[in-house]
This record gives C-alpha cells, sequence and structure tokens, in this order.
C-alpha cells in the first residue's frame, strides 16, 4: 500500500479536478454532465485508436505508429469504395485490404527487422505511417470523403426533467460506444476462446517458447496486424462519418498514444479505460480549466487540451511506468 | 592508390589523437573548406543558398544536437524542435529587449535557455527510457507549440502571434545577403562541429556512449547516470536552440509557433536516421538528404520532361521518406554514414581489392 | 544573380531584335505568374479549387487574347502544403523565373505572407494578397510591395460586427451581447482579433476567444464551451477541414447555424458540404466571387474543358473557391494589362507591375467586358492605399447553393485607419524600413 501512495495522490488530484467544478456556483450540473458525456465520447474514439496499438504491442512489442495512418487509409478506402457498392460490401472490400497491408507489412518490415530493440520498430513504423499516408492520398484523394452510416446527426434532449435545461447527447456518439464496446468484447472472446487467440497470446508472453512450440510467429503477426487493421477499419469508419474523411483524420494516432502510456501498452482494457480517463480529463480541463488559465496567465485563448493528455501521461509514467493494467515488464533506470 | 595510409606513422600522442589521422583525409578536409569559403559563394546561385544551403547548415547544427543524445547517449526524443521553438524565441525577446547585445552573445544564451528547458523535459529520462521516453519528449512538443501560441509576452503581444525579426548584425557587419549568411553560418557550422567532435571523443562523449551501449555496466564502472544523461539533454539542446534561433533569424526571418511544429522534430530524427545515428558526419549527410529530397523531387520529374502535378511530387516525396526510413533500418542501421565510411574503405585497397 | 540573369535575358532580347528573328522573340515575349498553391494536406479540399480557378484563367488569357496584349503567359506550380518554409522556397524557386522573373505572387497563407513580405522589399516583386494577410499592408507607405486587395481581416471582421448591429437594430443594440470567435490557430485566425477587441470596447459587446489548434478536427470542447457561454454569435475563422468540423460540431452541441457566421475563407461549398443538411442557414461573408457561372465560364468551358485543358473538374466550375481564384488571377492579369500603359507591350518587371497594381482602376465597364458581371465591384488603389475598397455581402447556405444576401458592407475606415497606421508604424521600426513618400513618387 505504501509503495502506491504516488497513484494513489495523482488519483485524488483528478478526482478533485473533476468535482472542482461545482466550486464555481455558475456550471450547472447538466452542463457537467455534458462535459463528462462529450469527455466519454471523445475518449471512446481515442480508445478505438488505442486499442490497435495495444494489440500490437502485445503481440509484437512493436509501438505501431503508423495506427493512425492505418485509421485514415482504412477510412478513405471504405469512403471511396462506398461511392461504387453498397457501404457494407465497401467495408467488406477495405476489410480484405487490410488484411493484404498487414501481410505486406509483416512481410517487408516487420521480418527484416526481427529481435531490433523497440525504438528501431518504433522508427520503422514511423516510415510506414509516412509511406501510408501518402500512398493513402495518392490512389484515394486528398479531398473531404463522407462516410454516411444512416444515423442521424441532430442532437436529443434527454433527462429534461432531471437537470435544468436537459442534456444534450447525439445518437451517433452512443453508437459508437456500443461499437467500442462490442469490439472490446469481441477482441477479449478471441483472445479467451479461440484457438489463435491463445497462440497469439502465447507470442505475447514469449516469442522464443511459443516459437519452440510449434507456432508459426510469422501468421501470427500477420493475424495481429489484421486485427490492428480491423480496429483501424472500425475506428476510421467511425471517426470518418463524424469528421469527415480526410487527411487529418492520421493525426488521431497522437491522441492515442498518451491513452495507451496510461493504460498500459500491453492492456486491452487499459486502452479502454485510458482512453475515457483522457477524453473525460482533456476535455474537463479545456471546458472548466482552460478559462480559468486564460484569466490569471492573459493568455490568447486557451486550448489546454493540446498537451494535457501528453503531461497528464507525463506525471503517470513518473509515479507509474506500466500503466494502470500493464505487466509489469518495464526495467527502470 | 592514392587513399592509403602506407607511411604514415604515428610517433607522439598529439599525432594518435588527431581528428583526422590521414594524411589524405586532412588535405581532403582542407580543399573542401577553401572550396566552401573561397569558391562556393561566387558559384551558386540566390536560390541554391536560399533554399538548400541555408537551410542544410542551420538543421545540420540542429541533427548533430539531436545526434548527440540519440546517437551518442541512446536517449531517444521526439520533441526536439520545441527546443529549437526556445532556442528561437529566446533570441527573438533578446535582440528586441536587450538591443545591444551581440548576436553572437545572444545565440549563446538563447541555447543556454534552451539547455535548461532540455534538462527539465530530460528529467523523465531518469526513470523511464525507449518508447516511453519518446513520448515523455512528445509532451515537451505539445506543451511548447502551445506555450508560444499563447503567452503572449512571448510574441511581444503581436496581434497575429507572428513575430518578425531584424537583420543579424555582428560587429557592424549586416548579414543580408544569402552569401553572407551562408559564410556566417557556415562558420558557425565548423566551430559547433568541432565542439561536438571533442566532446564526443573526451571523457563526456564516452560517458554517453557507455550509458547508450549498456546502462547497467556503465553504472558500475563509476559512470553516473544522472549526470551523463542529463548532460545529453542539455548540450543536446543547446545545439538545438542555437539551430532554432538562427532558423528564426537567419533562414526564415518571421515566424509563428507552427515553424517548429511536430513534422520539424521527425524531419530532425530522420536525418539522423538515414545520416546515421551516432555520426557527426551523418549529421550532415541526413540533413543535406532530407533538405534536398522534396525539393528534387519537385523539380526533377519536370527537368527530365515527364511533369507530374504538385500533389502527386508530394505524395510521392511521403512514400519515398517511409520508404527510405525502413529501408535505411533494414539494410543499413548506419545511416549514410556508414556507406561512406564502406567506400572510404573500398578506395583504399583499389585498385587492388586484396 | 537575378539583375545578373535579368540584364542577359534584355541582351538576349536585344540580340534577337537585332537579327530580326521572330521565333526569339515570341521566346521572350513571356510573363512568367508564379502559382503557389497547395493540393495535398489537411487543407487540399480548399487550395486545390482555388488553384484550378486561378490557373484556368491564365490558360484562357493565353487561349482566348493570346496573351496580356500579346504577352503570353507562363505559369508554374510550386505546392507549399500550407507550411510556410516551404512557401519560402517556392517563392525563392519561382521569383527568378521567366525572362523578367516573377510578376508576382500570392502566397495563398497569411503565414508564408508574414514570411515574404520581409523579401519583397530586397526582390521588388509584388505580393497579391486578395482577402488575407496583413491587416496593416493595406499601408502602402510601409509596406511597399503588399496589396491585400479586395480587403483585410480587419475589413471582414468590421463588415460582420457591421451585420450582426443592422440584425439587431443597431451597432448600439450590440451592448452586452457576447460575440465568439472560433478561429484557427493561426496568424491567419489571429488577424481579426484585434480589430473585435476594439469595436467591442466601443460598442460595449463581450469577445469569446476560442482557439481551433491546426488542423481543426478537435472542437468537442470549444462548441462544449460555446454551449456553456451561450454566445450570441459565432464567428467562424477557420480554413480547410476546420471549417465543416466546427458545423459538424455546432449541428452536435445544437448551436443554431444562423447566427454563425464564418469569414469568406469559411465560406465555400467544401466547408459546408460535409455537414450535409446540417449546414442549412449557415452564414458567411462573400467578397469579389460568390459561386454562380458568368460569361467569363462560359469562355473557360469553351476555350479549355471543352478542349480537354481544363485544370480541375468541369463541376467545379464556378463554386465559390473556384471563382475566387479566378478573380484574384484577373486582377493580377489586369494590373499587368494596367502597367503595360505606362511601360509599353513587354514582358514586364515586379517593379513595373506594382504600379499597375497602385493604379488599378477595375471599374463596372472593364468588369462587364470581362464577363466578371455579378462577381466583383469596382476595386480601385493608390500609392498610399494598397487595398482598395474592400466591399463585401453576406450569404447563406441553402442546403444546397450559396444565395447571395441584399445589403453590401464597406468596413469603417474611421475605426481601421488609426489602428493600421499604429501597426504599420511598428512594423517600420522594428523592421528599420524607410517609408515611401507617395506625393513625391507621383510627381
Amino acid at each position: 500500500m505504501r509503495k502506491n501512495w504516488p497513484v494513489i495522490t495523482l488519483g485524488l488530484v483528478l478526482l478533485a479536478g473533476l468535482v472542482a467544478p461545482f466550486a464555481d456556483r455558475s456550471t450547472s450540473p447538466g452542463f457537467y454532465v455534458e462535459v463528462l458525456l462529450g469527455g466519454l465520447m471523445a475518449g471512446v474514439l481515442y480508445s478505438l485508436v488505442a486499442l490497435g496499438f495495444a494489440l500490437i504491442f502485445k503481440a509484437s512489442g512493436v509501438f505501431n505508429f503508423a495506427q493512425g495512418a492505418m485509421v485514415l487509409f482504412a477510412a478513405l478506402a471504405v469512403a471511396r469504395l462506398a461511392e461504387q457498392v453498397p457501404l457494407w460490401v465497401a467495408m467488406l472490400i477495405a476489410m480484405v485490404i487490410m488484411v493484404a497491408l498487414a501481410w505486406v507489412i509483416e512481410r517487408l518490415v516487420l521480418r527484416p527487422l526481427v529481435n531490433q530493440e523497440g525504438v528501431a520498430l518504433l522508427m520503422a513504423t514511423l516510415g510506414v505511417s509516412y509511406f501510408l499516408d501518402g500512398f493513402g492520398q495518392t490512389i484515394w484523394g486528398s479531398d473531404i470523403y463522407k462516410i454516411e452510416l444512416g444515423i442521424p446527426k441532430e442532437p436529443v434532449m434527454i433527462l429534461e426533467s432531471l437537470f435544468q435545461g436537459g442534456i444534450l447527447v447525439n445518437k451517433e456518439d452512443f453508437v459508437a460506444a456500443i461499437v467500442a464496446t462490442a469490439l472490446v468484447a469481441a477482441l477479449a472472446l478471441f483472445f479467451q476462446k479461440t484457438t489463435t487467440g491463445r497462440a497469439l497470446r502465447a507470442v505475447a508472453d514469449d516469442h522464443q517458447a511459443a516459437q519452440s512450440i510449434g507456432i508459426p510467429l510469422n501468421r501470427i503477426w500477420v493475424i495481429v496486424w489484421s486485427v490492428a487493421g480491423f480496429v483501424a477499419l472500425v475506428a476510421g469508419v467511425i471517426w470518418g462519418s463524424k469528421l469527415g474523411v480526410q487527411f487529418s483524420l492520421s493525426q488521431v494516432a497522437l491522441k492515442a498514444l498518451p491513452v495507451v502510456i496510461l493504460g498500459g501498452f500491453t492492456s486491452v482494457t487499459g486502452a479502454v479505460v485510458g482512453g475515457l480517463i483522457i477524453g473525460v480529463g482533456e476535455k474537463m480541463a479545456e471546458v472548466f480549466l482552460g478559462p480559468v488559465m486564460v484569466k490569471a496567465f492573459d493568455l490568447a485563448g486557451g486550448g489546454i487540451e493540446n498537451w494535457f493528455a501528453y503531461v497528464l501521461a507525463l506525471l503517470f509514467l513518473l509515479v507509474r511506468p506500466e500503466g494502470l493494467f500493464g505487466e509489469k515488464l518495464i526495467d527502470r533506470v | 592508390m592514392f587513399y592509403r595510409e602506407n607511411g604514415q606513422f604515428k610517433s607522439t600522442y598529439e599525432s594518435d589523437q588527431q581528428m583526422l589521422p590521414i594524411l589524405q583525409d586532412r588535405v581532403f578536409m582542407l580543399v573542401l573548406l577553401v572550396f566552401a569559403f573561397g569558391a562556393v559563394p561566387f558559384l551558386v546561385s540566390d536560390y541554391l543558398f536560399l533554399s538548400l544551403l541555408i537551410p542544410f547548415l542551420i538543421l545540420t547544427i540542429a541533427a548533430i544536437g539531436l545526434n548527440l543524445l540519440v546517437g551518442y547517449c541512446g536517449q531517444i526524443s521526439l520533441g526536439h524542435a520545441a527546443f529549437m521553438a526556445v532556442g528561437a524565441y529566446a533570441a527573438y525577446n533578446l535582440v528586441l529587449r536587450v538591443p545591444q547585445l551581440n548576436f553572437l552573445v545572444v545565440l549563446l544564451i538563447s541555447g543556454l535557455i534552451a539547455a535548461v528547458v532540455g534538462l527539465v523535459f530530460g528529467i523523465p529520462s531518469l526513470r523511464i527510457k525507449g518508447l516511453y521516453l519518446a513520448v515523455a519528449t512528445l509532451a515537451a512538443q505539445f506543451f511548447m507549440d502551445w506555450l508560444f501560441a499563447r503567452v503572449k509576452w512571448f510574441t511581444n503581444y503581436a496581434h497575429s502571434g507572428s513575430v518578425q525579426t531584424p537583420p543579424v548584425e555582428l560587429f557592424g557587419w549586416t548579414v543580408n545577403t544569402p552569401a553572407e549568411k551562408y559564410l556566417f553560418l557556415l562558420g558557425l557550422l565548423i566551430v559547433f562541429t568541432l565542439v561536438a567532435k571533442n566532446l564526443v571523443r573526451s571523457r563526456i562523449g564516452r560517458e554517453w556512449m557507455a550509458m547508450r551501449d549498456m546502462d547497467v555496466a556503465a553504472e558500475v564502472i563509476g559512470i553516473r547516470p544522472v549526470y551523463a544523461k542529463l548532460t545529453a539533454f542539455a548540450v543536446s539542446s543547446f545545439y538545438v536552440g542555437v539551430a532554432g534561433a538562427l532558423w528564426g533569424f537567419v533562414h526564415l526571418g518571421s515566424w509563428e509557433p507552427l515553424a517548429f511544429n511536430l513534422t520539424l522534430s521527425l524531419n530532425l530524427l530522420f536525418m539522423i536516421i538515414i545520416g546515421g545515428m551516432g555520426s557527426l558526419l551523418g549529421s550532415y549527410f541526413g540533413a543535406a538528404f532530407i533538405v534536398m529530397l522534396p525539393i528534387l523531387l519537385n523539380q526533377l520529374p519536370a527537368m527530365l520532361g515527364v511533369p507530374i502535378s504538385t500533389s502527386m511530387a508530394t505524395h510521392l516525396e511521403l512514400m519515398i521518406f517511409g520508404v527510405l526510413i525502413v529501408f535505411f533500418l533494414i539494410v543499413e542501421p548506419h545511416g549514410l554514414a556508414r556507406l561512406w565510411a564502406i567506400g572510404k574503405e573500398k578506395l583504399r585497397l583499389w585498385p587492388f581489392p586484396h | 544573380m537575378n539583375r545578373r540573369a535579368n540584364f542577359l535575358m534584355l541582351a538576349v532580347s536585344a540580340m534577337a531584335a537585332a537579327i530580326g528573328s521572330t521565333a526569339a522573340m515570341a521566346q521572350a515575349k513571356e510573363q512568367f505568374f508564379p502559382v503557389l498553391s497547395y493540393r495535398t494536406g489537411p487543407y487540399a479540399p480548399n487550395g486545390a479549387p482555388f488553384a484550378n480557378g486561378f490557373v484556368d484563367y491564365l490558360k484562357l488569357v493565353n487561349a482566348r487574347d493570346g496573351g496580356i496584349n500579346g504577352v503570353k503567359i507562363t505559369y508554374e506550380e510550386c505546392e507549399t502544403g500550407y507550411a510556410t518554409d516551404r512557401g519560402v522556397e517556392c517563392y525563392e524557386r519561382l521569383k527568378g523565373k521567366g525572362p523578367t522573373g516573377a510578376t508576382l505572387f500570392h502566397p495563398l497563407s497569411t503565414g508564408i505572407t508574414f514570411a515574404v513580405t520581409d523579401k519583397s522589399f530586397n526582390d521588388k516583386i509584388p505580393i497579391v494578397t486578395a482577402g488575407y494577410g496583413r491587416a496593416d499592408s493595406r499601408d502602402g507607405t510601409v509596406f511597399g510591395w503588399n496589396f491585400p486587395l479586395g480587403g483585410t481581416y480587419w475589413d471582414a471582421a468590421d463588415m460582420l460586427v457591421q451585420h450582426v448591429g443592422k440584425k439587431e437594430g443597431g451597432l448600439d443594440k450590440l451592448k452586452g451581447k457576447k460575440i465568439a470567435l472560433v478561429y484557427h490557430d493561426s496568424p491567419y485566425g489571429k488577424e481579426p482579433i484585434a480589430l473585435l477587441q476594439e469595436r467591442a470596447k466601443m460598442h460595449g459587446f463581450e469577445v469569446l476567444l476560442l482557439p481551433v489548434t491546426h488542423p481543426g478536427v478537435e472542437q468537442k470542447a470549444t462548441w462544449l464551451q460555446i454551449r456553456q457561454q451561450r454566445p450570441d454569435y459565432v464567428f467562424l475563422w477557420g480554413w480547410g477541414v476546420m471549417n465543416s468540423t466546427s458545423i459538424k460540431e455546432a449541428v452536435a452541441t445544437g448551436y443554431p447555424r444562423e447566427k454563425m457566421y464564418g469569414v469568406w475563407w469559411s465560406g465555400a461549398e467544401p466547408d459546408v458540404t460535409p455537414a450535409g443538411d446540417g449546414a442549412k442557414g449557415y452564414n458567411a461573408l462573400v467578397f469579389l466571387a460568390p459561386a454562380g457561372q458568368g460569361a467569363v465560364h462560359k469562355d473557360v468551358i469553351k476555350y479549355l474543358h471543352d478542349k480537354g485543358q481544363g485544370t480541375g473538374k468541369k463541376e467545379e466550375i464556378g463554386e465559390v473557391l473556384y471563382n475566387r481564384g479566378m478573380v484574384s488571377a484577373m486582377m493580377s492579369v489586369e494590373a499587368v494589362k494596367r502597367a503595360h500603359i505606362k511601360y509599353g507591350k513587354k514582358p514586364l518587371r515586379g517593379e513595373e507591375v506594382r504600379w499597375g497594381l497602385e493604379n488599378l482602376a477595375i471599374d463596372k465597364a472593364a468588369i462587364k467586358r470581362l464577363g466578371f458581371d455579378g462577381f466583383m465591384l469596382p476595386v480601385s488603389t493608390s500609392c498610399a492605399d494598397h487595398a482598395g475598397s474592400a466591399p463585401a455581402s453576406v450569404h447563406i447556405w441553402d442546403g444546397k447553393r450559396w444565395n447571395v444576401q441584399p445589403g453590401i458592407y464597406e468596413a469603417d475606415q474611421q475605426i481601421l485607419k488609426p489602428m493600421i497606421r499604429a501597426s504599420a508604424e511598428k512594423y517600420a521600426a522594428e523592421k528599420k524600413i524607410n517609408k515611401r513618400d507617395c506625393a513625391i513618387e507621383a510627381g
């Protein structure tokens, strides 16, 4: 227990941050809940991208910087294909493309770099991400494209009896949340119940041991990258339908980095919880802390959400480097 | 045949510790320097100065700085453009608020300020390393981007958030024409390279390399990790800070916080990957490569008579960057510098392969 | 180098003339237009149609009129990706091209404008920033080479304040109101702040500043703040994907689109179409070029697209940004034409083109003759005033097209002038620039 005091302190500070807005009378509870919800929804989207990170890191020890580029690539593919064929066909074709991509990445990038240190692999995925950004725009174009999921975008008011003014929510956000939950459940099942899933976990635990009992490493990596490609596809479709499919999508990867730090690199649960914490923390900080800081330091506008997630992750790294749910594998210096 | 050190004996410690132990290298370097100082200013067009040579010289200083940290000390940083920004804004404010300062002093102080900031963001390196450190340095990147965009004092309350710099003046010499800028930067680069070269082959550089190669072993033989890592962060940030100030004052002349964004950080990293980690020469190669590639890609097709659209050129540039990074990591992790060394080795044996 | 090249070119053309080789003459009778564009990256959806319109007009002048008074137009595109350092490289690359060097530059980014403004003093090449750039560069005595034709962001902000004032029934009614500025966090987005704060002081309304970080896809918190603060109006100063995201977030937070006003760069088709029906009722300023087709568009189709020489997609012709690109090109061409009167019908240097830009007089008749009837209002400039009159209207998106509303606004120069003066003086002092005396130059 004594060893955990920094984590507890940090948790208390965060909790205090959550409660603090009520000290200011002008914040109505309804609005507070709205910000909370907004943060959670943003968090769900971060989680979706972070999931891809965690999966790949777990199985192959690669910190996949290209996850964002994969999200963009998948979303572009779906959006452009959906112009020709029905949406579900487009998603199927895009999935095939993502699997092919996973295979190519495994073949051309990962296999030659096997057993290299993490940093070299990170840089290699940086290269992959540059390539995908350029390649995606070359074959699919660089306009803004739409993905129509057929979910109404107008907000609805709920709980008007409970809070003054009601709470504004989006159906779109709810669908995103449900999809994310379903995805996590499906992944958990996949990892726990299927042979392939077990093989994946074995590889994650110990490459050599797994190989020695006859698990084909290369095929496993293709599978992992395909699963990550699938997660990217889902994330891409949801983000894309919300924001429009455009080059900037690939930058969501940057938001997912602090999420995996917070949740722990190897944990699927961590990716989800971390995403939610970062999402809520960011929005809370921006909406409630931002104006205070602007007044106090005479800033030219808020915008603290840009670094808040990173600073939060940094603090976390200092007190608990393995993240919330990660395995304690990191060698400390 | 010509490149051979036969008959060159080292009979004193001094000659053994020379920076360029081979006579041919010394001659080559001398010729190169004479050419760079004496001939280039007259031969090269303004365009080449402004869009190739000047960015190349400045980014080389930055790449050397990053290389000291990543290549020599083994601490990764994805946020070095942030320290460039610190240097640039420090220099801007120094020139603005203390106009009587000599620009060289301004550079020095800006570098020192960047070093202090780098030191602070280097503190996490004492507890974490590798990927985790990469994320921690990203925090520096995003925080600094925000800081300079938001705190009005840094930009002297400019209503657009963009700052302009007066021309650089040194002892009454206004560094104005492209050729003058080039000479000024070339002089600085040589000084900075010499300092870096001597740093890495002195005690401190060896400590860095020991930390890089195996931190536990380094600690066992009596190297203090705190000291080694933090000095690496500080020296590296100093270099990068100076480069940032030069980038702002000499190259851009007017900039906004976006000029020092993550893209620049990543570009710096690519320079040392492609050029060669842990090699000063590699920093030169890498910077030259990264500066030249987009310009070449944009102009080469038109020169060859197969014009491609500008957007295609940019997409191609992204793709080629990506492929090259992966290629170098797989095929030649020591980068262009290693290729150069291999070439030299071959030259030594030429024309008799044995 | 530049000088020397020019001199060489002159010498060559003189020799060619002496020999009487018509082929060589034709070779040298070219006016070079650099085209800085961005067809990639986050701003590509907006950058591409503008560039297409710009290039199409240059092509049209060649195809239809055989060049400007017989001087063929040549051009070269350079991709900036909206990044300042790339833009500077493009500027350096293109400034010396063509027999007389670059005619003028359209940097197409406020950041690039800031950077190249510096260089223009040395290179003597005009920087035309039609509807963007530095607000203070209207002052031609300090900014000798900048031409914010069609108005600056201070003009734009002023007009928007006037418009909402009129909606409220008088500027004095703005007292106690709250206006939120959702802006792109770059020099572009920050430009209008000074003017808005000045106006806020005058009329007693409150300005809420909400920056959005590049590229602008993260706006949840921004709009939550808007939901909390409930401003009476939202001014949108976005670009590229940020605009459509803003409108989508407005839909998501239930902020009425009728109360949203975009600057002229936030009021084109790519900004509203991604938001679908949600964008209905959204307003934006429109200067110079509203959407639609006129005589000049018919020419573009006839001379270029029907012959397979068009730059972009045919459907794009007549879109807001396409038209704006065309008008920008047209004003540049007119400036060259104007300068031909003084310097003769030959390829001109940047310095000579500046005279044309400073004495630009595009009146109603000229607009009609050029086929731009209904797409712009008369513009005239002078040595001291580099922007000319900058009228603009407001247009509303009805879900299918932009409808221009009656009522033309013009910024109140009584307010702007002292601000421009002060800002320009500060620049001149910082940069140690000698001011021009327009009276002497005219005499």
